[in-house]
């Protein structure tokens, strides 16, 4: 069977988020596109944010897996840069994953310019009960691209996916 | 590229990437040490970003240098005063206070910054800074947040923000200083003029000040400078020698 770029990026379709296991590196939106030449893959991917330390292991997951089919002579794994990652890439199938992992999906940026001041913008829906009453307790989550809130209905800590 | 122009863009990328080596090291000394739980997670993924952009820009710099030079060659074996980082992000932590007050006046001058480089005609650099910039925009949201909330605050939060705004006040002239070989970078518009930035930065900077209740002092008093040329503060030298033990105990080392 001759290896195809549609038929490796099925297999990246298994490649999961080190941090979100249920989420694919595809429907994460991290994968731009894939080549195969006599044999070698050349897959490239867009960083999330700069200093992600899971994208070293994504590479790593992203060469075994291909690896693994028997049929692949060398993986390549290019970063490019441009144009830069953003939440909009994330699949409606990658943020119902999301929100099944109990991490409310980012809102849609699309031409909204990412502004620093205070926003009045509606709230966050809690993935566990779906209320909005909701609060921000931080910028910052377990990961630089998660926020930490807390609902006030049903009292438990959630992180949100930050729009980027 | 000629020479001249490539020296001058060389220079300038080792500045913005060792503004951000620099200030992602010390935000890492508060791993373990902030207040609370939420600003020690902040405190360590900003440090992060901080990192990976500086991983990003100095891989950059030592691409257009020529010289095979990677960011980890150009981070741990350069000795201070090859260092080109601004002096206000090399100061020490002191406390929260200080801290923030640090990480706002640089925040907003890296928002301004790279909102600028992202539409560089130096594309790789215009690259970076696209993502840089929207990183950056959530480093000063939290830091503006923490502003307002120390300076409107309690009477010791509030006291020790203006001890932290005096302390830190006269290293802001230096963000706004052009460096000569820049003139080479901003006629081919590879960057921009940092000088014409200084007014939207005293915008925003004023605007977040009178939410919080707190004054900042005059522009005419005395301003440090010379991070850019190498004349670092008696502080870099000893964060350096923490954080390039490793490397220089071990060289040629690889994980």
């Amino acid at each position: 069977m001759a290896l195809t770029s549609e038929k490796c990026l099925e297999i990246l379709c298994q490649v999961s988020d080190p941090e979100i296991p249920t989420l694919s590196i595809v429907d994460l939106g991290i994968v731009r596109d894939v080549a195969v030449e006599s044999g070698a893959v050349r897959v490239r991917i867009t960083p999330t944010y700069s200093g992600c330390p899971a994208m070293k292991m994504i590479e790593q997951s992203i060469v075994s897996a291909l690896e693994a089919t028997g049929e692949v002579r060398q993986v390549f794994v290019e970063t490019v840069l441009h144009p830069p990652w953003t939440t909009d890439w994330i699949t409606d199938e990658g943020k119902r994953q999301l929100k099944a992992s109990a991490i409310a999906p980012p809102e849609e940026m699309a031409g909204d310019k990412l502004v620093f001041l205070p926003s009045s913008g509606k709230s966050v829906a809690c993935p566990f009960c779906g209320s909005s009453d909701t609060e921000l307790r931080s910028q910052f989550g377990a990961t630089a691209c998660k926020a930490l809130y807390f609902c006030a209905s049903c009292t438990q800590p959630f992180e949100y996916f930050k729009p980027f | 590229m000629d020479h001249s122009t490539k020296a001058a863009l060389f220079d300038f990328v080792v500045s913005l990437g060792d503004d951000c080596l620099v200030l992602g090291h010390r935000l890492s000394e508060w791993c373990g040490h902030a207040p609370f739980l939420e600003e020690d997670i902040a405190l360590g993924n900003i440090a992060l970003d901080c990192i990976g952009q500086a991983t990003l820009l100095l891989n950059l710099a030592g691409l257009i240098e020529g010289k095979g030079r990677t960011a980890d060659d150009l981070a741990y074996w350069r000795d201070e005063t090859g260092f080109r980082n601004h002096l206000l992000v090399e100061q020490l932590n002191g406390d929260f206070a200080d801290t923030i007050v640090r990480q706002f006046f640089f925040d907003s001058y890296a928002f301004l910054l790279l909102e600028k480089l992202a539409a560089s005609e130096y594309s790789p650099l215009a690259e970076v800074a696209q993502k840089a910039l929207k990183e950056t925009i959530y480093h000063l949201r939290h830091s503006r947040e923490w502003v307002v909330r120390l300076g409107d605050g309690t009477a010791e939060s509030h006291q020790r923000m203006r001890k932290a705004i005096d302390e830190f006040w006269p290293y802001t002239a230096e963000l706004f200083q052009e460096s000569p070989g820049d003139e080479l970078l901003i006629a081919k518009q590879f960057a921009p003029r940092v000088s014409d930035l200084k007014a939207r930065w005293l915008e925003i900077i004023d605007t977040a000040l009178a939410e919080a209740k707190l004054a900042r002092p005059g522009l005419d008093i005395f301003m440090y400078s010379g991070g850019r040329d190498g004349k670092h503060s008696e502080y870099l030298g000893h964060m350096l020698a923490e954080m390039q033990s490793v490397t220089r105990a071990h060289p040629g080392a690889t994980w």
